[in-house]
Formats: C-alpha cells, sequence, structure tokens
C-alpha cells in the first residue's frame, strides 16, 4: 500500500492509497508501481494512469502531459492538465476529435490537429465512452 | 436666516459620506478576497515544492543539459522585464512601488547601453508605461485579481520563447511579494536564464543530499528537459497568486484609511457647521435688540426667548459629542435599553439602525420605503425592542403582511 497523490498546479487534486499505479511513459510504454518500487521519475506520455486501490477498484485519470515520481511509500503525479473521469466533457471531446480528424485530413503533417485528436481520444476512452 | 455656508457644509458632509459607503464596502470586499488568495496560493504551494524536488533529485543524479532556459549570454544586448501590477487603483501603493522599481531597473540598464523589452502585467502597468511611450512587447490585463495557471502559461510561452530564440539575453521579474497580511515587498528577481539545477534545488528550500539513487525515464536529460517549462509556468504562477493577495492586502489597507479619514472629516464638519449655525443666530440676536433699541418701543421679549433657547441648543450640539456607542451603553434612550435619543445631525446613532416615530408609534427597518423620509424621534438599535417599547412595524415595508 502507498499513498498516490495527483497534484496540479492549482491544488492538489486527488489523494488516496493505492495497491498498485499504472501509467505510460514517453517511448517506455506502460509501467506499474506496487510497494518497494525503486525511486522513480519519468515523463508521462498523453495517456491515461490508473490507481488500483485494495479490492481491485480503480480510480482513472486522463493525464495530457506530466511526471510521475516514486519514491518510498509515496506516488506523486505531477501535471498541468489531467482530469479525473468525472470531470472529462463527453460532448466536447467527441466534437475536438470531429474537428481534429477533419483538420487531419486535409493536412496530415499538421502537428497540433495530431496531439488535439490524441487527448480527446484519451479523453473519450478514459470517459469510457468510445 | 442660515446662510449659505451652511448650506455647503451640509452638502460637503453628505457627499463624505457616501464615499464613505464606497470606501467601506471596498475594504470589506478586499477583506474577504484577500483570505481567498491566501489560500490559493497555499494550495498551489505543493506543485512547485514537486516541481523543485523532482529537480532536486535529478541535481543528485547529476543530470546536466545544455537547455536553452540555463543559455547564460556573456554580453548582455537586451533584457527581458516581467513587470507585476493591478488592473484597477485604489490600492495604496500597490501599483505604482513595483512600476516604479521596473522604471528604474530599465534605465539602469539603458544606461549600460541594453535594450529593453517589456511584459507588462496589469493594466496599471501597461498604461504607465504606455504614458511614458515605452516599448511595451506584451501586455497581459484581465485577470490579476484572480490569476489562472493559464495566465501564467501564456505568459511563459511568450518570455521563454523571447529568451529561448535569443531575442532577449536575460529577463528579470519584478512582482510584489506577500509575506504576511501586514507585510508586501517588492522583489526584483533574475528569472531567466534559470541557475544550474543544484542552486534551483537549495533555492526551493530542499536539502542538497543525495536521496536513494532514482531511476529516470527515459533519461535525466530528458525528464529536466520537459521539466523546465513547467518550472517556469510554475514559477510565474506562484509569483502572479501572491501579487493577487498582495493587492487584495494592500486595497483592504488603503480602504480602511480611506474609511477612517472620511470618518474625521465628517467630525470636523459637523462641528464647522454648528459653529455657523451658532454664528448665525448670534448675529439675529444682535439684529432684533439693536432693532427694539433704535424704535424704543414694542415687546420682543418672545422671540428672543425662542432664539436664546436655539441658540443654547446650537451650543450644546458644537461640544464634541462622545462617541454614540459609548453613550448608547451609559444611558439608555427614551425608551428604555435598546434605545437612543435622536443625535444633533440626525445621523443613526451607531448600532441603532431602526427609526422610531413617536406620533405615529409606528417604527421603519432600513428596508422600509419611507425610511429616508421619516424623521426618527428614537433610534432602537432591533425590531424587537422597537415592538417591546409599544411600537408597531410601519406597512411601508416590502415584506410586511399589515
Amino acid at each position: 500500500m502507498f499513498t498516490v497523490e495527483v497534484v496540479s498546479p492549482e491544488a492538489v487534486s486527488y489523494t488516496g492509497t493505492a495497491e498498485m499505479v499504472i501509467a505510460r511513459t514517453v517511448d517506455d510504454g506502460d509501467i506499474a508501481f506496487q510497494t518497494g518500487h525503486v525511486p522513480f521519475i519519468g515523463t508521462l506520455a498523453v495517456w491515461s494512469v490508473d490507481v488500483v486501490k485494495e479490492g481491485g477498484e480503480r480510480d482513472v485519470f486522463a493525464v495530457h502531459r506530466g511526471f510521475v515520481q516514486v519514491s518510498g511509500d509515496q506516488v506523486t503525479i505531477l501535471s498541468d492538465v489531467s482530469e479525473a473521469v468525472d470531470e472529462i466533457d463527453v460532448p466536447r471531446a467527441r466534437a475536438a476529435r470531429e474537428a481534429a480528424l477533419a483538420a487531419l485530413t486535409a493536412d496530415s503533417d499538421d502537428a497540433d490537429a495530431a496531439a488535439a485528436l490524441q487527448r480527446a481520444e484519451l479523453r473519450l476512452r478514459v470517459a469510457g465512452a468510445e | 436666516m442660515p446662510g449659505g455656508k451652511e448650506r455647503e457644509l451640509k452638502r460637503r458632509i453628505s457627499s463624505v459620506q457616501s464615499t464613505k459607503k464606497i470606501t467601506r464596502a471596498m475594504e470589506l470586499i478586499a477583506a474577504t478576497r484577500v483570505v481567498k488568495a491566501m489560500q490559493r496560493a497555499d494550495a498551489a504551494r505543493p506543485y512547485a515544492r514537486q516541481i523543485t524536488s523532482v529537480i532536486e533529485n535529478l541535481a543528485a543524479g547529476g543530470a546536466q543539459v545544455d537547455h536553452p532556459l540555463l543559455r547564460e549570454v556573456e554580453s548582455v544586448k537586451k533584457v527581458g522585464f516581467i513587470v507585476m501590477a493591478g488592473d484597477r487603483g485604489l490600492a495604496g501603493a500597490y501599483n505604482s512601488n513595483p512600476i516604479r522599481a521596473a522604471e528604474r531597473e530599465v534605465m539602469a540598464h539603458q544606461a549600460e547601453g541594453r535594450d529593453y523589452s517589456l511584459f507588462c502585467v496589469g493594466k496599471k502597468a501597461t498604461g504607465y508605461f504606455r504614458f511614458r511611450h515605452y516599448r511595451i512587447d506584451h501586455s497581459y490585463v484581465g485577470f490579476t485579481d484572480n490569476p489562472s495557471y493559464d495566465d501564467a502559461r501564456q505568459i511563459a510561452d511568450d518570455v521563454a520563447g523571447a529568451f529561448m530564440s535569443g531575442e532577449i539575453d536575460e529577463v528579470e521579474l519584478i512582482y510584489t511579494e506577500f509575506v504576511s497580511m501586514g507585510t508586501q515587498n517588492v522583489s526584483i528577481r533574475r528569472f531567466l536564464p534559470l541557475e544550474d539545477t543544484a542552486t534551483m534545488a537549495e533555492v526551493g528550500g530542499g536539502s542538497a543530499e543525495a536521496v536513494a539513487a532514482f531511476e529516470f525515464e527515459p533519461s535525466p536529460e530528458a525528464v529536466l528537459e520537459a521539466l523546465l517549462p513547467r518550472y517556469v509556468e510554475a514559477r510565474l504562477f506562484g509569483a502572479l497568486l501572491e501579487c493577487a493577495a498582495s493587492e487584495h492586502a494592500n486595497r483592504q489597507r488603503a480602504m480602511k484609511s480611506a474609511t477612517d479619514n472620511a470618518d474625521d472629516l465628517i467630525t470636523s464638519l459637523s462641528r464647522e457647521m454648528n459653529a455657523a449655525r451658532q454664528a448665525s443666530i448670534t448675529t439675529e440676536i444682535m439684529e432684533i435688540v439693536s432693532g427694539a433699541e433704535a424704535l424704543g418701543s414694542g415687546d420682543h421679549t418672545e422671540d428672543l426667548a425662542a432664539l436664546i433657547a436655539e441658540f443654547d441648543r446650537a451650543a450644546t450640539a458644537t461640544a464634541p459629542t462622545p462617541p454614540a456607542a459609548a453613550t448608547a451603553v451609559l444611558e439608555p434612550g427614551p425608551y428604555g435599553e435598546g434605545s437612543h435619543a435622536p443625535l444633533p445631525d440626525d445621523a443613526a446613532p451607531a448600532g441603532f439602525p431602526i427609526k422610531g416615530n413617536a406620533d405615529s408609534m409606528l417604527y421603519h427597518r432600513p428596508d422600509s420605503r419611507s425610511y429616508s423620509v421619516t424623521r426618527a424621534e428614537v433610534w432602537f438599535d432591533t425590531p424587537e425592542r422597537a415592538e417591546a417599547a409599544g411600537f408597531r412595524l410601519a406597512n411601508t415595508h416590502p415584506n410586511s403582511d399589515s
């Protein structure tokens, strides 16, 4: 068991205890932390962070950019853009995905649109609206 | 009859009174906002602390990168200034202090042959420099009393962009540091280039002692590279939040002293007005007496008696009145405890907002339609007291049933 904190610039947005935290770092794929993990600092990909609580229940967050620091029995997710499931605006994410797809069909090299698409898809996936 | 002077004074008193109402309201609003702003600054601290802690661990892990944000230039040609002031005035010296400090810095750098680039935060900073024909490269307005992280990010993007492209070689941050409710200081700091990671960790209050060896993914350098822009944003956001708290604290202080000054002014104007009234009555007595003497006949005793009585009343009113609250405690008004006799200037005694009309035995709450036109023969502190004294609620109230 360890404590998990999701810290945004405005406040500590989530605190809880968990058995396992699953995240995805850039380049290296998914990584899961359990008690006794070596101290770790990683840059997070645009992906979800799953906090698996005792009994298997999960709190899922969409993290659009951020860092994870694991030290002793403390996992800290630092992110200026992270959303819990109930904070996600599904219709807005759908609209954003349509707009990004349209922009990409027009110009397949549009990096902004590609990033927007990635974010919208992550939101929809985390919200379970896929 | 009452001269122009008296009327003039009356007008000034009522104008000071309405100004006082405004300053008092602003004081109360600022007092609640400063608490909120302090809470936000506190809530933002964990993020800044965690970012610093990551940098600390990176420093301990020996990560050193050649990041553009760390680029030191040997000969500085152009300096950027982030000047943080407010959008609104009436906050004492809150706006002028950082602005003046910034102008001095700009001049000092100009004297050494360096160019400047201004990033003005707040309408007041923008207005000041625009009026003096400084070149303003970026201006950010509309959020100083309640800044969001996005505001900080926008400023950070512009500043870091200009710095990394080599357009400016150094950035100074001028803002008002919030030390406590009573103390706020203007702070001038070098903002960019960033110190090296070890210094950053120390500045952030971290111990530079090596903690357990961390694993980094993808690599210490890559993490640091992604982290530095966030660090810049977090520092700017922290400064914006401190500025907001300082602005509200300064406004509260400024408005409190304005309210106190208005009180003093009202007291001295009332005394002046009463003295003027007394003087005009004296003149009238003199006229009647000399007129009677000149005619050598006629009986003016009644006129004189009335005037002398009025003169006495004016004389009592001229004497400095003790604070109303003290009077209320010492001697209850004509209707017992909780009532208060009318004051010479018909103003509400402090703590007695209810007006009682002794002729009709009706009382008026401040929300009554006819409250302002009712002349109070007696004041009460609560409607209950008025009822206890046998008064009934006047039926001009918006919510009265009768």
